[in-house]
């Protein structure tokens, strides 16, 4: 609770109904070693709607996993502002964003990351619990959301029992348990074929988007193009282009 | 948390075994090591507790039990007039040969106790009467190593320094460290099967009067008759400080068990080392899931608290078990698990892990979550 406070305090502004989700105003970030500095995000301004569901792309090293890291607060910028549904994350101490994360982040990974030794369920209801919710309850949530993916009858099976597409279906599961407000996604298809690619970002705008909620897609798969709202597109550490998506599949 | 912990162990079977096993075969050869050197040190005293006497009075250089430094006559006399003295007996503890029927020669451990009170005799006679010692020739034959006599019966006869002796009863005595048969006698009879010297008696057990403490009378005989004493507890401490000063028993498995420490600690820490490489990217989803460096921390030490205690029990058990199985009935095994010796394993195994597991916790507090986020 105190945590939740010192939150807000750190940067909760008031919000209205058009503000975007997110809000990136001039973020520079660049990595070193020593005297050597690499920028790798420069001056990056954009803004995701809320309702939204946004595509990164642009080629490998351009930039795009690590704007996605800096939204969802697992990296710290050089400078400019990040604000996600009204919370400056930029000015978060690290136990902040700890907190912020369990609050208003889910994950979806290109390697799904599942837990190997636990179940669908339990894989799903890990965020619960690391809320802080009660074990029983964590894992009646985590089924009704594996119900909501078409997995309600694999609830006991291992990650290496799933064919691939069922386990980002876990996954995906597990992104939205906690609902959370922002979805950051790392290639979510990139080791799902091209049918069951589309299957699963299908299911994923259906189960997944909502008006108070926007997803952020980091790809390299056109064929999953059509699922996005609008494209964002990197180059060299820059946005050089937003644009609404002309083949969008309402 | 707790849970996801536990089921990450858990749940890759081959790794936790390889990690319980280890701990398991850490803490076996601990606690058998360190029971082997417990039995091997008690069993230098046993000589003490086969006599089984509230005060013992020895010359001041007795250095331990096994060693002769004969007594006069007169002490004797002279502790039992102090102050606080109930009784005192004479004693007579030597190394004697046995000639057997078949004409081989057998050491054996020569105990005389007094005739008339038969003070320090046999804890607890299995076959025989403890008056038929006082028989012409009588001796009674200790159980433990009694096979290297030829396993004799009661009416058995053999020689003692050309002199007769006959087993008049068999006794439930402790195998002690130089595992000669014990043969017990009077002490009047005990003197002619040894060889002449001036001084025959080398012990005088004693009691304390009712009013007088253990502590007082010994304190007393001291003062009064310039010769040491010892409670039984004493002199049991006396001889096995002896043995552990100038034997390189301490040495010897003292080595072992740091080297089972030093190997135990490199094959566990290893392993946890692996098990959290395996994992890393597992944590790393954790963290950037929102869990704490805290949380992640506290679920590597339950981990290895787990491993600990079930590598522990297993291990201590095994241990054990070995110990009861060859040390069952007449076994030669020298093995003694004192609860001091389960505590200081119980210790070392937790540190063992705790230690084991600091590589694995540097390694996810140094994680950055975006770790994830590497394909």
């Amino acid at each position: 609770m105190a945590k939740a406070t010192a939150i807000a305090a750190a940067g909760e502004q008031p919000t209205t109904i058009m503000a975007p989700a997110v809000s990136l105003q001039h973020v520079n970030k660049s990595f070193g070693v020593g005297n050597t500095y690499l920028p790798v995000l420069k001056d990056i301004n954009l803004d995701i709607r809320r309702g939204e569901l946004l595509l990164l792309v642009g080629p490998s090293g351009c930039g795009k996993t690590t704007l996605l890291s800096v939204m969802a607060g697992i990296l710290d910028t050089d400078d400019g502002v990040v604000d996600v549904f009204g919370t400056r994350v930029d000015r978060l101490s690290q136990s902040q964003k700890t907190r912020f994360r369990q609050q208003t982040i889910g994950f979806i990974f290109q390697q799904f990351n599942l837990i190997p030794t636990l179940t669908a369920t339990e894989n799903v209801a890990v965020p619960l619990i690391i809320n802080g919710r009660p074990y029983r309850e964590a894992l009646g949530r985590a089924e009704h959301y594996l119900d909501l993916v078409g997995l309600g009858n694999c609830l006991d099976h291992f990650p290496t029992q799933l064919s691939g597409g069922q386990q980002q279906r876990v996954a995906i599961a597990r992104a939205l348990v906690a609902e959370p407000r922002l979805v950051v996604c790392d290639e979510p298809t990139a080791a799902l074929d091209g049918a069951t690619g589309q299957m699963v970002m299908e299911m994923f705008r259906k189960v997944a988007l909502s008006a108070d909620r926007a997803i952020v897609v980091v790809t390299h798969d056109n064929r999953i193009f059509p699922y996005g709202d609008r494209i964002a597109e990197m180059l060299d550490g820059r946005i050089v282009d937003v644009h609404d998506n002309p083949d969008h599949i309402k | 948390m707790w849970r996801i912990g536990l089921k990450m162990l858990m749940g890759d079977r081959a790794k936790y075994f390889t990690l319980v096993g280890g701990v398991s075969v850490v803490v076996f050869l601990f606690v058998q090591q360190g029971s082997v050197f417990c039995g091997l040190i008690g069993r230098t005293a046993k000589p003490v507790e086969a006599i089984g006497a509230p005060i013992w009075v020895v010359d001041r250089n007795l250095q331990v039990v096994d060693e002769f430094k004969g007594l006069l006559d007169t002490d004797l006399l002279r502790v039992r007039s102090v102050e606080g003295v109930k009784w005192a007996v004479p004693l007579f503890i030597r190394q004697a040969q046995v000639r057997l029927p078949n004409g081989k020669f057998q050491a054996v451990r020569l105990v005389g106790i007094d005739s008339a009170t038969l003070v320090g005799r046999p804890p607890r006679l299995l076959e025989g009467n403890i008056e038929d010692l006082n028989a012409p020739d009588a001796v009674i034959v200790g159980r433990a190593e009694m096979e290297r006599l030829g396993s004799p019966k009661i009416g058995d006869t053999f020689e003692i320094n050309d002199r007769r002796a006959r087993v008049v009863g068999i006794a439930d005595v402790p195998r002690d460290f130089l595992s000669n048969p014990y043969l017990y006698t009077t002490f009047e009879r005990a003197v002619q099967y040894v060889p002449r010297e001036r001084k025959l008696m080398n012990y005088i057990l004693a009691a304390p009067k009712e009013g007088y403490t253990t502590q007082q009378v010994l304190e007393n005989i001291q003062r009064t008759t310039g010769l040491a004493a010892y409670d039984e507890d004493g002199m049991r401490w006396l001889t096995m400080n002896y043995y552990m000063r100038n034997t390189g028993i301490p040495v010897n498995i003292g080595i072992s068990v740091v080297l089972v420490f030093l190997v135990g600690m490199a094959i566990i820490g290893q392993t946890f080392y692996a098990f959290a490489l395996q994992n890393e990217k597992y944590f790393g989803a954790l963290k950037a899931m929102g869990a704490g460096s805290g949380t992640l921390v506290g679920m590597i030490v339950l981990q290895s608290i787990i491993v600990g205690l079930i590598g522990y029990g297993i291990g201590a058990g095994g241990g054990a078990l070995i110990g009861y199985l060859g040390g069952r009935g007449a076994g030669k095994l020298a093995f003694y698990t004192p609860y001091q010796l389960l505590i200081i394993s119980f210790a070392a195994t937790m540190l063992i892990c705790v230690l084991s597991s600091l590589l694995s916790i540097q390694r996810v507090l140094r994680l950055e979550p975006a770790v994830v986020f590497r394909g």
